[in-house]
């Protein structure tokens, strides 16, 4: 697939098999789990887990939207953002 | 609600830390008394976790040009550089760098951190893309993000990775400013810069250097790795301090870019703040004569890392990098890495503790950083707690034996 015809339901597919690692207490991980409270994704985690989402639709993500992630919700829309763009 | 609810996570860091029995912290050097020897907790101890990696801070010379600035310029300029703080002495020491580093241009600032906090901010602007290595100092990230311009890291140490990202970002037409540090301080690995510069070069983007760590270690006169690698003209803005090195406080960048200067009206961090005290940059101006004229303290400096690297990995210690003046010892947990430390502290060796989240890929370290001022005595003492101590660590049946 393309990043052209990535959808938020494929892009969060995917957001959501990056962050298991993230999710020792198995939580069912949805669009609005807090990344913080619920998965222990800290700042440092957060740019990592960035990287990775970087490398899987092969875009870049500039790290200043980093306050505004807080929830899958807002990665997915990061991706999809940075799809159109680039 | 109060304004300090945000730090809870940092609170409840600090009590795990305060719980397992070390508060790194807090310690407190009760009396410096050479570059390598300090009281700690009322005992003698060798330093072996400063970035005094030249034994400058002691050097009667350098000590004599402090002096005579203190007696005839005073304590402080009590001005910025833009008003009253421009005293003949930081135009000497300017010219002194530029001439060292043979660049056209150097901008001294009152420390390292606001030098890189002033060059980035003042190349970049909010137009522009910075691509930053993932591992950089605290001073470039925050200098980036005082610049507002859009952030990008790649992978740490990873020219290749560079090179897909700005491959991807070909098509944007807006300034692209790389940066990377020579010697990066938690694992003291170097970087492959002359992999980067052809990077750079290739895709004509300009390249910025932080040799922090490396300025006095590298070079035939210690000008830096830029200049070990001989690739000068591939790196379009250099910054370093003179807080490791040189011995001193304070730091600069330095450019050929023939319009650098500007930054002296544009760049906030160098417009509103105190110049450098006249004793410091006298001081500075010195030590780089000094580094300058006295290979020896760069053969002395890589003879104790080469020793004490040795030694370290003789006695089954893993390090995280190839021999460098910064020698960081991977530890197998934090547990591990507290209780170690506070036993060198105990045997008097103070080595800096280094853990998450301060640290790439949650690595828990003991940090050990060499003089030229180390003499081989103290590197055998230093060598011979650390025995020590992986010894007993493994007696105490630690969860896996120290550093394998």
């Amino acid at each position: 697939m393309s990043n052209a015809e990535l959808t938020a339901k494929t892009v969060f597919n995917e957001v959501r098999d990056l962050l298991e690692p993230y999710n020792p207490n198995a939580v069912d991980i949805v669009m609005d789990t807090d990344l913080a409270a619920e998965l222990n994704v800290d700042s440092v985690a957060a740019m990592t887990l960035i990287m990775e989402i970087e490398d899987k639709f092969d875009l870049d993500i500039p790290i200043n939207l980093l306050p505004d992630v807080n929830r899958p919700r807002d990665l997915v829309d990061a991706v999809l953002s940075q799809a159109k763009s680039q | 609600m109060d304004l300090f609810d945000k730090y809870a996570p940092f609170s409840d860091r600090y009590g795990q830390l305060e719980d397992l029995g070390v508060d790194p912290f807090h310690m407190r050097v009760e009396k410096i008394l050479s570059p390598t020897r300090a009281i700690i907790d009322g005992r003698e101890t060798i330093l072996a976790g400063t970035n005094n990696y030249l034994g400058l801070t002691f050097d009667p010379t350098v000590i004599a040009a402090a002096v005579r600035a203190l007696k005839t310029q005073g304590t402080a300029t009590t001005g910025s550089r833009i008003a009253n703080g421009t005293y003949p002495g930081h135009i000497a020491l300017e010219k002194e760098i530029a001439d060292f580093l043979g660049r056209r241009s150097a901008i001294v600032f009152p420390t390292g951190f606001q030098a890189n906090l002033g060059i980035l901010a003042g190349l970049a602007g909010s137009k522009d893309i910075i691509l930053l290595d993932a591992d950089s100092h605290a001073s470039i990230y925050d200098g980036c993000r005082l610049s507002g311009a859009t952030m990008i890291r790649f992978r740490h140490n990873s020219p290749a990775d560079l090179d897909k990202r700005l491959h991807r970002l070909a098509e944007k037409q807006v300034n692209k400013l790389v940066v990377v540090e020579s010697i990066y301080s938690m694992l003291g690995d170097q970087a492959p810069l002359d992999e980067f510069a052809e990077v750079t070069r290739r895709h004509g983007v300009s390249l910025l250097v932080d040799e922090a760590h490396s300025l006095g270690v590298f070079g035939d006169r210690g000008q830096g790795l830029v200049a070990e690698l001989g690739i000068e003209d591939d790196v379009d803005y250099v910054v370093g301090t003179f807080s490791k090195s040189l011995g001193s406080v304070g730091g600069f960048g330095a450019s050929n870019h023939p319009k650098f200067d500007i930054l002296r009206y544009t760049s906030r961090p160098y417009m509103y703040t105190a110049s450098a005290s006249p004793s410091n940059v006298e001081a500075v101006i010195e030590a780089i004569k000094q580094i300058r004229a006295r290979p020896n303290l760069r053969e002395k400096l890589w003879d104790n890392a080469r020793d004490l690297y040795r030694r370290l990995t003789d006695i089954g210690y893993q390090l995280c990098a190839p021999v460098s003046p910064i020698l960081a010892v991977n530890m197998p947990n934090e547990e591990t890495a507290i209780y170690c430390w506070n036993e060198l502290l105990k045997a008097g060796i103070y080595v800096n503790l280094a853990l998450p989240p301060g640290t790439p890929n949650g690595a828990c370290l003991l940090r050990a950083s060499l003089s030229a001022a180390h003499s081989p005595n103290e590197i055998k003492t230093i060598a011979g707690v650390f025995a020590n101590i992986a010894a007993r660590a493994a007696l105490k049946k630690q969860p896996e034996r120290v550093g394998l």
